[in-house]
């Protein structure tokens, strides 16, 4: 990543705090656990009450063993999992500031993605320079892995244009607001890339709710017949605004790979080693001809939908609190502790880089300019169009008209 | 000069093989477009000399079909889609209006869509529902897309190369009543603009203005003024978005009254805005409003009632007789 570091505020939740750390275990976890077992209970193949998910790390920090999935993540060093770390504090920090700018009213709306650190940290982080990314509208964490600047998200929210940033400067295609279109972009991609005899890979991000779209199940089956090197990652948070996964679905979310013939797996969300394993499996087997798989990252929004949404109107604060023993920063870090892979100056080296990120994303938005008037006509057309050509006359006759008076009192 | 006599869909099969044999990246792909050569034909034989990897069977889903083909070009692909029917767009018609459409534009200008949409459309082939529609409007009222629809072999030819090597999203309206008439095919020409109109049949006293299977109608209509002694002229709009009216307004300058033919609805149909245009732009010159002739607000009938429905020979010349009368 090419952010420059400084500090400024304490987190406002969690990441830093050894405090918040120790915190972090058992509580309320039993809720969450029942709640998810439901959700798998209704699983032809699910035992016992506990969803059937990939898991490296415990919610405590603990490294459990996964024969089939170690592999992916065997050579991973102490400093690669400071990186991670490190990606997960720095994007929330993002996330949280634009939250506060909305606030503050230098931002329209913002969809956080607090909570969704690890799946996406890890899912991005597998991911290869040639490799694609297809998102949604909250993968922060995903452009972050991209090398996107992180204040190029925000002309959307600031209302100062669609989107803008160049899709191949980093295989990091523009945010999708209409819920599920991209998972068909990304097939036609992988169908492309199989066409041009490449092992890149092509990833779509989208969420529980995007799954009941017509276009996620076409782009299920458009990858499937014609084994296209895609990997659809499913970011189940549990809500679609204020529908819960029962309004959605049901069968567990992953199984509905089946029905395509690929296979689908159900990972531990909030745990970005079991994030980061899975999805370079799933990226292998796109790599070696293997056709698509289906992710299913089960983890939490934490916050609202997006800044409009009032979360308290269909949900109670202990399902939040159950989450948050399950924290995937606090995770990592507990790992990171217990393994003597970081020390004290790390964490408040890092939290120094987290408070500068956040005055830096401040200052950016705060300048960020409003777009010359013009920008209305421009880029509707790559070759032109004879009708926007009058109109912007047109519009610029008007404005000048404006200048005429002014100048002729 | 080497031209040729053919059908209008052999014109476009031909103007298919000259882009997949040009340009590599060039693809086309619906629903039985490869061994069948499509429900009609369009496609023949192109499956075969240019294999499965570029003229693609696809699953049964046109919102699948439109949304990897956004990917494929995204990827540096020049897809050519084919709709089957009119009817059969509107499950793509998101994947048009909300990605296809908007996507340069919300790039800034950092990606081009060369995406091509084929699609038969209109009626008079006695067809059971959906198979004989004109979505036209729909499709131009949406900035980013350009929409054209040609009206004889010749155009057709040309106009989808040159739909192919267009930058922007082009959907391509072909009158499949039209299909089987034969026109001369000029593959060494140097065609016009395609967003330009042609004037098919010179005139003095009125303009018929239309485009893609009313065309004919027009000029039929046209040669039976004739009779009566009145100078109709034929416009060829060729493209409703971007729509040229500058020609239409030359051509109502010189004549004077104006009768825009369609088989869409008239009502916020492509004719609704050409009143509009042409009123405003000339108002001094107009010895009559600008009339219409077009489909009802019905859904399309049965087909023992299209004759009623759709404009024919006579409807056109009332329109002409009363825009004539004032």
């Amino acid at each position: 990543m090419t952010v420059e570091s400084t500090a400024a505020r304490k987190p406002r939740r969690s990441a830093g705090t050894k405090s918040a750390a120790s915190a972090s275990t058992t509580g309320t976890k039993s809720a969450a656990s029942r709640r998810a077992g439901a959700a798998a209970g209704k699983s032809p193949g699910a035992t016992g009450g506990e969803p059937q998910l990939v898991q490296l790390l415990t919610p405590e920090g603990k490294r459990v063993k996964d024969a089939t999935y170690d592999p992916y993540v065997a050579d991973i060093t102490p400093d690669e999992l400071r990186g991670l770390y490190r990606d997960m504090v720095l994007s929330r920090r993002f996330d949280a500031e634009a939250t506060s700018l909305q606030r503050q009213g230098e931002l329209g709306l913002w969809a956080s993605m607090l909570g969704q650190e690890a799946a996406q940290i890890g899912s991005g982080r597998a991911t290869r320079a040639d490799d694609y990314v297809f998102p949604t509208y909250r993968e922060h964490g995903v452009a972050w892995c991209r090398g996107v600047d992180p204040t190029n998200l925000l002309g959307m929210f600031r209302g100062v244009n669609n989107g803008g940033w160049d899709p191949n400067g980093n295989n990091f295609h523009l945010y999708t607001i209409v819920i599920g279109s991209q998972a068909l972009h990304a097939t036609g991609y992988a169908m492309g890339v199989t066409k041009d005899g490449a092992d890149s890979a092509v990833i779509a991000y989208f969420g529980d709710g995007a799954s009941s779209q017509g276009d996620v199940m076409e782009a299920f089956n458009f990858g499937a017949v014609y084994n296209a090197p895609v990997v659809f990652f499913c970011q189940n948070n549990q809500w679609a605004i204020s529908e819960p996964t029962e309004r959605q679905m049901r069968v567990p979310l992953y199984q509905r790979a089946q029905g395509f013939g690929f296979p689908g797996i159900r990972v531990d969300g909030n745990d970005v080693l079991a994030c980061l394993a899975v999805t370079k499996w799933a990226l292998e087997r796109a790599r070696n001809g293997e056709g698509p798989t289906l992710v299913e990252a089960y983890t939490y929004r934490m916050g609202a939908h997006t800044t409009s949404d009032d979360p308290t109107r269909y949900r109670g604060d202990d399902e939040r609190a159950a989450w948050e023993a399950k924290d995937p920063i606090l995770r990592l870090r507990a790992h990171l502790e217990a393994a003597n892979h970081a020390d004290e100056s790390f964490f408040a080296e890092l939290e120094a880089e987290s408070e500068a990120l956040g005055k830096r994303v401040r200052d950016v938005v705060r300048a960020m300019p409003d777009p010359d008037h013009f920008a209305i006509f421009e880029n509707v057309y790559a070759d032109g169009h004879a009708l926007v050509d009058e109109e912007r006359a047109q519009f610029a006759a008007y404005q000048a008209s404006f200048a005429d008076a002014v100048e002729g009192k | 000069m080497t031209t040729e006599k053919m059908a209008l869909a052999k014109a476009i099969n031909e103007s298919l093989r000259t882009a997949l044999d040009a340009d590599p990246k060039v693809l086309v792909m619906g629903e039985d477009v490869g061994k069948l050569g499509g429900v009609f034909r369009v496609t023949d034989g192109l499956q075969k000399d240019f294999g499965e990897e570029r003229v693609i069977d696809t699953p049964l889903a046109e919102s699948g079909i439109v949304g990897t083909a956004i990917g494929l070009a995204l990827r540096g692909y020049r897809p050519v889609v084919e709709i089957q029917f009119d009817g059969f767009v509107f499950p793509a018609y998101d994947q048009i209006v909300t990605q296809l459409a908007k996507m340069h534009a919300r790039a800034l200008g950092k990606i081009k869509l060369p995406v091509v949409i084929r699609i038969p459309y209109g009626g008079g082939i006695g067809a059971v529902e959906h198979h004989s529609e004109s979505p036209e409007a729909l499709f131009a009222h949406v900035a980013g897309l350009k929409v054209v629809s040609p009206s004889n072999a010749g155009d057709a030819y040309w106009m989808m190369q040159q739909a192919i090597q267009s930058d922007d999203p082009v959907i391509f309206f072909e009158p499949k009543r039209r299909y089987w008439d034969k026109g001369e095919v000029d593959k060494d020409a140097i065609p016009g603009p395609l967003h330009k109109a042609r004037v098919a049949r010179e005139g003095a006293d009125l303009t018929l203005a239309a485009y893609g299977p009313m065309v004919k109608v027009c000029l039929e209509a046209a040669a039976a003024a004739q009779e009566e002694g009145k100078s109709i002229e034929v416009l060829d709009l060729r493209s409703m978005s971007p729509i040229d009216f500058d020609s239409i307004q030359a051509s109502v300058e010189k004549t004077r009254r104006l009768v825009v033919v369609h088989e869409a609805p008239v009502f916020l149909g492509t004719g609704a805005e050409i009143a509009a245009r042409i009123t405003e732009r000339c108002f001094y010159h107009l010895e009559a409003p600008v009339l219409r002739v077009g489909g009802y607000h019905a859904p399309y009938p049965p087909a023992r009632l299209e004759e009623e429905y759709l404009p024919g020979l006579d409807r056109v010349l009332d329109a002409v007789d009363r825009s004539l009368a004032y």
